[in-house]
């Protein structure tokens, strides 16, 4: 472990996105016109202030997700990533280099979106902000760990550019936001059981609806950074020193 | 520094990459503070043999020992510099970008930037986006990753391929000055003129070792005027059965 190098890292990661000035700017305006847009659909309905927060957790995974799994895999392609493990840097510190960054940028989009939402849009919290902000922050580094771990599993950008269909779709329509999962048949709610965006989902529910730090957010937010943690470390299986 | 004592000490390496033998039961030494050319035609099973010494390729069997420690240990990760055949650099940071990257996870101090700039000639192009640069400019860039810090060992591949000869010459006039002051280089090359810069020589062909000695050995040994010729001949010898 070096903090130099897990900083150093950080660093690098923020400056590419600086110098890519298109990325940065759909990352922060996407979420913002998307939200608009919800609340525009379904004006006049109490719909937006049922999803409206939970999608504020959403987008931070599912663009954390694309971003990472495409990242990490040009590192892997480019020939970056087998230098850098040459060089005196750990797995983690290359990691965590990457969950700063993005855990930064993360922030920065809920940050955007859910002020857009709250002050703007009418949206509707009984809990703190800050705690929305919290859990769409560490949403969004379940989408990173996740999409790190899945760019081991793709030789090209196209191949990992369809994980988000196959490994985020799925999560989507299981999270309970589309159906309550208490009402999905049996076998589809023990599956939603173990997919991590339920949990994600419905921490930012609770946040909607209690005023404050409860037992039930407590517990989805230890699942959701289990899960973080969990594929975060399978992630750094997958970055070998090594190959043949 | 000991002269006598082997830098790279490889033993009866083999590696299998896709199921074909890439490196064919090698072994040499290399002494420290030498400058060692390592020729022979692309596919030969240079760079996988370069792999190898860095500790990043799976090997099938032998031993590799860099600076007496096997090949890949932690402690070999700041003392060796290895630069692959593609530019391993970020295409979207500037030039003097990359470097601050490295010479930061290397603990190099920002000083060397400058410096390593200089050394591969690119020091006036240190703000450019380095995707933006030539294919041998890039090459550049990623050479110059490798001189940062106080690497003891470096191992360069192809790094002067598809440059002009004035700065082929300069570069070459590094390596020879890294070497002098105790580093231990080995350098590969598919063009066989270069052999002529080197100290000593590892001709390599299917993954096998058809020669390790200096060129002037070579050149007696085959009666040969160039190293070009001396290889054919080498491979024809080879070829006559015993």
């Amino acid at each position: 472990m070096s903090a130099r190098a897990t900083f150093a890292t950080m660093r690098r990661v923020l400056s590419q996105l600086r110098h890519d000035p298109r990325t940065l700017a759909m990352l922060l305006v996407v979420p913002c016109l998307l939200i608009g847009l919800l609340a525009w659909v379904f004006d006049g309905t109490d719909t937006f202030d049922r999803i409206g927060a939970p999608l504020l957790g959403v987008f931070p995974f599912v663009v954390m997700f694309l971003v990472t799994s495409v990242a990490t895999l040009r590192e892997r392609t480019s020939g970056t990533l087998e230098r850098l493990l040459t060089m005196p840097i750990g797995k983690l510190d290359f990691l965590l280099g990457y969950a700063l960054a993005f855990g930064a940028l993360a922030v920065a989009q809920a940050a955007l979106a859910s002020g857009l939402a709250l002050s703007v849009l009418g949206l509707d919290v009984a809990g703190p902000s800050w705690l929305l902000l919290v859990v769409a922050l560490l949403d969004g580094l379940l989408g990173m760990a996740l999409g790190l771990l899945v760019s081991a599993f793709a030789q090209t950008e196209f191949q990992a550019v369809q994980f988000l269909p196959a490994i985020v779709l799925p999560q989507f329509l299981l999270c309970g936001l589309l159906v309550p999962r208490d009402a999905m048949a049996d076998v589809l709610h023990a599956i939603s059981d173990v997919l991590p965006l339920s949990y994600a989902v419905d921490a930012m529910r609770h946040v909607t609806t209690t005023d404050a730090l409860d037992a039930a957010v407590a517990g989805d937010i230890a699942v959701v950074t289990s899960a973080i943690v969990l594929a975060l470390g399978l992630g750094a299986a997958t970055l070998r020193r090594q190959s043949s | 520094m000991n002269k006598a004592f082997p830098a790279i000490s490889v033993t009866g390496l083999t590696v299998v990459r896709g199921g074909r033998t890439a490196v064919d039961d090698i072994s040499f030494r290399i002494p420290t503070g030498s400058l060692t050319g390592l020729l022979g035609p692309s596919g030969c099973g240079k760079s996988t043999l370069m792999r190898s010494i860095v500790g990043v390729q799976v090997i099938a069997g032998g031993t590799v020992q860099v600076l007496g420690m096997p090949a890949g240990s932690a402690p070999l990760r700041s003392k060796v510099a290895y630069v692959t055949q593609a530019p391993s650099v970020y295409p979207d940071l500037t030039v003097t970008e990359n470097l601050r990257y490295f010479a930061a996870v290397l603990g190099a101090p920002s000083s060397d930037i400058a410096r390593v700039l200089d050394e591969v000639g690119l020091g006036d192009r240190g703000d450019a986006v380095t995707g933006q640069l030539s294919g041998g400019q890039k090459a550049r860039v990623s050479l110059a990753t490798a001189l940062l810090g106080q690497p003891e060992v470096l191992v360069l591949d192809e790094p002067t391929v598809g440059l002009d000869p004035v700065l082929r010459r300069d570069l070459w006039a590094l390596f020879n000055g890294l070497a002098a002051s105790g580093r231990t280089l080995l350098v590969s090359s598919h063009v066989m003129d270069e052999a002529q810069r080197c100290e000593r020589l590892l001709l390599m062909r299917e993954g096998r070792l058809l020669a390790d000695e200096t060129p002037g050995d070579l050149l007696a040994r085959t009666g040969e005027a160039d190293v070009e010729t001396a290889f054919l001949s080498l491979i024809e010898k080879e070829q006559v059965p015993a």
